[in-house]
C-alpha cells in the first residue's frame, strides 16, 4: 500500500461519511452507557474537519493529520476529542517526513497513536474502550506483511462487537459496573467506522 | 421544554455576554473563546489559578473568577468539558510568571481536556500544575471506575486555593492547600424533578411524582436509589450521615458546610435541610464554623440539594474568610 495526501483526505472523508449517516446509532450507544452525546459530538468534529481539509493545499500526508488532530481537538469535546485528537497528532508525528506513506509508516503511525490514546485515557485493553479496537488492528498492520483491505475491516468489527461482553472499567460507562456489559463501547464504534473507511481507500487504491 | 432563550445552540454565549454585561469591571472575555478572566489578568507574580467545565452549573465556574478565587473559568457547552485549545488560551491568558493551577472535577472528560491543554502549556515553557475534585460520596471510589465525581466541594477548592494564591504562594503551596481541601471535603446530593439541557430538549431522566434520587450526579447521572419522597429530616439525615461515615471527624472538630440548591428548589427549603444538619453536626459535637446556604453548583433547574462538609483547621479557617471579590462568592 502507498497512501497520498489525496488518499488521507479520502480517508478522512469517508469517515465523515459513516459517523453521519450513524449519528443517532452511536449516541444511541452512548445513552446506554454514558452521557449521550457521542454521535452528536463526532458527527460536528468529523465534519468540521472534512470542510477544512479540503479547502487546503497540503503537501504531506502529516500535515492532513496534524490539522485533524487540531480540529477534532477542538471541535468534538468530551472526552472523545482529547483522545481522537492525541490519536491523529501522534500519527501525524509518527509518519512526518515520509511521502507518501507505504505500509511500514503508515503502522508506525499507527502504533504511536494507539500509544498516545492509551496514555491520554490512561488505558489498557480489556477495559471496554476504543484501544479494544485499535489495538487488534495495530496488531494486524504489525504482523501482516501484505495487508488486505477485507481483513482490516474484519479485524475491527469483530473486535468492536466483543466489547459487548466486556465490564467497562474506564470512563464513564465504568459507573455502569456489570450493567455495561452486552452493549458496544460507543468509542469502539467510531474507531470501527474509521477503519473500515480506511479499508475502502486501501482497496480503491490496490 | 419551556426555558428562556433564544436559541438552543446559543445559550452559552448568551450568557457570557450577559455576564460581562453584568461585571464589566471585574471579568473579560478572552476574544474567540468561552474564557473568562478577571479583568486584571494576568496578575505579576501571583499563581494563576484556572477552573472549569461544562455549563449548566452557574454560578460555576465563570461566578467565582474573581480577586481572591479563580483568575479564569472555561466554559464548555451545557454538561460538556470545554476544549483543551480554549482551556489553553485560558492559562496563557492568567500566567502572571508563577505558574498556572488547574482544579479539574473528576469527570473523564474534563481531566483529558484540562491535561491536555496542560501538556500544551508545558510545551509553551509555562509551568502547569493540578488538583482534581472528588468529594461526592454516592459513587464508590474504586480501581474499577474513575472514581468519585466532583461537585459542590468543589467551591471550597476554588474558595481556598484562591486565597492563598492571593497571598503570593508558589505553585507548591498552592497545590499542597488544595489537595488538602480535596482530602478533607464530602458531599452528597438528591434530586426531585431532573434537569433539560437545551439542546436535548427534554429531560435527561425520569422521576415518579412521589419519587426522589438519592446521590444523583450535577448532571443527572444515576446515584444510589430511588425512592419514596421522605421529610426534610430524613433527607438531610440520610446525606449527612453517609457524609460522616466516608470522613474521620471527631468530637469537637470543626467544619464548614454547605447546604447547595441544584437549581429549582426554593431556599426556605435549603433552609429546612440546613436546620437538620446542624442539628445532626451539634448532637454529634461537631462544631460548625461556618453555614454557606445558597446555589453554589447547580445542574440548570434540577430540583434538589446537595450537603457539603469541609474539615477545617486553623489555616483552612483563615483562607476561607480572607476576602473574595467573585461575584459568586462575596467575603
Amino acid at each position: 500500500m502507498e497512501l497520498h495526501v489525496k488518499d488521507i483526505i479520502q480517508w478522512l472523508e469517508k469517515t465523515n461519511e459513516k459517523i453521519q449517516l450513524n449519528k443517532d446509532y452511536l449516541t444511541a450507544l452512548d445513552q446506554a452507557v454514558g452521557d449521550s452525546d457521542h454521535g452528536i459530538n463526532m458527527s460536528r468534529g468529523f465534519h468540521e474537519v472534512v470542510n477544512q481539509v479540503k479547502t487546503k493545499d497540503y503537501t504531506t500526508v502529516s500535515d492532513v493529520l496534524k490539522d485533524t488532530a487540531m480540529i477534532l481537538m477542538s471541535k468534538v469535546g468530551g472526552a472523545s476529542g482529547p483522545l481522537f485528537g492525541t490519536a491523529f497528532l501522534r500519527f501525524s508525528m509518527g509518519v512526518k517526513g515520509i511521502d507518501p506513506i507505504n505500509q511500514d509508516a503508515f503502522t508506525k503511525g499507527l502504533e504511536d497513536a494507539l500509544a498516545g490514546i492509551m496514555q491520554r485515557g490512561k488505558a489498557t485493553t480489556g477495559e471496554k474502550t476504543m484501544v479494544d479496537v485499535w489495538s487488534p488492528v495495530v496488531n494486524y498492520f504489525k504482523v501482516t506483511t501484505n495487508v488486505q483491505a477485507d481483513e482490516v475491516t474484519q479485524t475491527a468489527k469483530q473486535a468492536m462487537e466483543q466489547t459487548k461482553e466486556i465490564m467497562a472499567t474506564k470512563g464513564r460507562a465504568s459507573y455502569f459496573k456489570e450493567k455495561s456489559i452486552g452493549h458496544i463501547d460507543p468509542g469502539a464504534a467510531s474507531s470501527f467506522y474509521i477503519f473500515e473507511a480506511l479499508s475502502e481507500v486501501i482497496k480503491g487504491e490496490g | 421544554m419551556k426555558k428562556i432563550m433564544n436559541d438552543p445552540n446559543r445559550v452559552v454565549q448568551d450568557m457570557l455576554a450577559g455576564m460581562i454585561a453584568a461585571y464589566p469591571n471585574e471579568l473579560k472575555q478572552i476574544p474567540a473563546t468561552t474564557a473568562i478572566t478577571r479583568s486584571e489578568a494576568p496578575v505579576s507574580g501571583k499563581v494563576g489559578l484556572v477552573s472549569g467545565g461544562g455549563s449548566g452549573h452557574e454560578p460555576a465556574h465563570a461566578g467565582y473568577v474573581g480577586k481572591g478565587m479563580l483568575d479564569a473559568a472555561v466554559v464548555g457547552e451545557v454538561f460538556t468539558s470545554p476544549t483543551p485549545d480554549q482551556i489553553y488560551e485560558a492559562i496563557k491568558a492568567v500566567d502572571g510568571g508563577k505558574g498556572v493551577f488547574l482544579i479539574i472535577k473528576n469527570y473523564t472528560g474534563d481531566v483529558l481536556n484540562f491535561e491536555m491543554a496542560m501538556e500544551l502549556a508545558e510545551a509553551e515553557g509555562i509551568q502547569v500544575d493540578k488538583v482534581i475534585v472528588n468529594d461526592d460520596v454516592a459513587v464508590e471510589d474504586s480501581s474499577f471506575t474513575i472514581g468519585r465525581r466532583g461537585i459542590a466541594g468543589t467551591v471550597f477548592v476554588h474558595k481556598i486555593a484562591g486565597a492563598i494564591a492571593e497571598q503570593g504562594a508558589t505553585l507548591e503551596e498552592v497545590k499542597t492547600v488544595a489537595e488538602k481541601v480535596v482530602n478533607q471535603t464530602r458531599s452528597m446530593g438528591m434530586a426531585l424533578t431532573p434537569c433539560t439541557v437545551p439542546a436535548a430538549g427534554k429531560p435527561s431522566f425520569h422521576l415518579e411524582e412521589n419519587e426522589m434520587e438519592i446521590g444523583i450526579g450535577i448532571h443527572g447521572e444515576a446515584g444510589i436509589e430511588r425512592k419514596p419522597i421522605t421529610t426534610a429530616d430524613e433527607i438531610a439525615s440520610e446525606l449527612t450521615e453517609k457524609i460522616l461515615t466516608d470522613m474521620d471527624l471527631n468530637n469537637n472538630e470543626e467544619v464548614a458546610v454547605m447546604v447547595n440548591g441544584l437549581g429549582s428548589t426554593p431556599e426556605m427549603e435549603l433552609y429546612i435541610v440546613n436546620k437538620k444538619v446542624n442539628q445532626l453536626l451539634t448532637e454529634k459535637g461537631i462544631h460548625i464554623y461556618k453555614t454557606f446556604v445558597g446555589e453554589y453548583m447547580t445542574a440548570l433547574e434540577m430540583t434538589g440539594c446537595s450537603v457539603t462538609l469541609l474539615k477545617l483547621d486553623d489555616e483552612l479557617k483563615t483562607l476561607l474568610d480572607a476576602t473574595s471579590e467573585a461575584p459568586a462568592f462575596r467575603n
